[in-house]
């Protein structure tokens, strides 16, 4: 047991999210720094140990995997940058496809693939709950294909008119306002230096907050231990709003994901990231 | 099926510092589910790592450490090239093992 001793130490186990929000705390002098950057030290911390890398390396498995009724990899899977292409693909979504005549984000396009090549349902996927069967298949694929676009600037097609259309969609669904506390995605993150309880809010609007709202996510939630893609960022951003629940990758999700990563055009992506 | 961990291990002075990254749900036992039932627990109790084969640490966790728990340690007079394992069981008696070579 000495020996064990003298020859390791334990250095850090990362605990609860807020234990380590805790011993941060009692180190550094709270009141010289803003709470993003307390936040921002904190997410800087367990960066290292992102966990989201556990949910890449089953993405990237699954990609290769034959699977599915028709037994076939979605190595053929055509995510805007021709059949197979992972890299830089992310950064470029959502988009218009002419196989479906639809413009479509990761997530609706990763259904799609699914379906044509695998042979899954995907409207059975898109009805499953989050974190259950097939959905968690997509939670470790929209991991893996995000980070493959890591570093890279997001660039989204603005050139078919089906785009643009959707950017207006998107711009009228962000601004209109409903539901029992009269609140529109616009209400948290139309402008500046808004904050809820002590999280600063990104102004989705323009740059640099719209790169950096949008651009983080998929990500790992500390907080729930979950991956969250875009599609179920959104829907919890409709619960908050007191909306009734979007469908999986309906259009409306999809046109608010062409307005906050057109406006983020030029920031770099992140993704996956690491939320509280 | 677990699935694997992530083990990183970077040389750093005369020592290597080791960075592991562990898939498991570690339910504490004291949760319960939508129908009032308690979620049993499940999470690791027993982590250990070997450097070229020899024990180096051992640890006992519980319920306390959170899911997709993340570990960072000191080998000292590790090298390049030398065998970092790690093994982790759980109080269902299911284990695993992954190893890294120092960088």
């Amino acid at each position: 047991m000495k020996r064990t001793l003298r020859l390791a130490s334990l250095a850090l186990v990362a605990v609860t999210a807020l234990a380590l929000l805790a011993s941060a705390g009692s180190s550094v002098a709270w009141a010289q720094k803003s709470t993003a950057d307390g936040i921002a030290e904190y997410r800087a911390m367990l960066q290292d140990g992102n966990p989201a890398e556990l949910f890449e390396a089953r993405g990237e498995g699954l990609w290769q995997k034959k699977r599915g009724p028709k037994n076939e990899s979605l190595q053929k899977c055509d995510l805007g940058k021709g059949a197979g292409v992972v890299k830089g693909a992310f950064v470029e979504l959502p988009r218009y496809f002419a196989d479906t005549q639809r413009v479509q984000d990761l997530e609706s396009r990763l259904l799609t693939c699914m379906e044509t090549l695998q042979g899954f349902s995907a409207a059975e996927i898109a009805a499953t709950p989050f974190g259950q069967k097939e959905q968690v298949s997509l939670e470790g694929l929209v991991a893996w294909i995000s980070s493959e676009s890591r570093g890279m600037k997001f660039n989204l097609p603005q050139s078919h008119a089906a785009e643009k259309t959707m950017y207006e969609v998107g711009k009228r669904m962000f601004f209109t306002r409903g539901g029992t506390h009269d609140f529109s995605c616009a209400s948290c993150h139309g402008s500046d230096d808004k904050r809820i309880r002590l999280q600063e809010l990104p102004n989705l609007t323009r740059q640099p907050g719209a790169a950096n709202g949008f651009g983080a996510w998929p990500a790992y939630r500390l907080s729930s231990g979950e991956l969250w893609g875009m599609q179920r960022r959104l829907n919890d951003c409709y619960r908050q709003q007191r909306f009734p629940y979007p469908g999986f990758a309906s259009d409306v999700t999809i046109a608010l994901g062409v307005y906050m990563g057109v406006n983020g055009k030029g920031g770099e992506s992140i993704a996956p990231a690491l939320k509280r | 099926m677990s699935d694997p961990m992530r083990i990183r291990a970077q040389v750093a002075g005369a020592n290597a510092t080791v960075r592991v990254l562990m898939s498991h749900e570690m339910e504490t036992g004291q949760r319960r589910d939508a129908g009032g039932k308690v979620i049993p627990a499940w999470h690791i109790t027993e982590v250990t790592a070997i450097h070229n084969g020899k024990p180096v640490m051992t640890a006992e966790w519980g319920p306390a450490v959170s899911k997709n728990p993340f570990l960072q340690f000191t080998v000292k007079g590790a090298k390049v090239g030398d065998k970092i394992g790690v093994t982790w069981k759980d109080n269902r008696g299911d284990t695993r093992t992954d190893e890294a070579t120092v960088s």
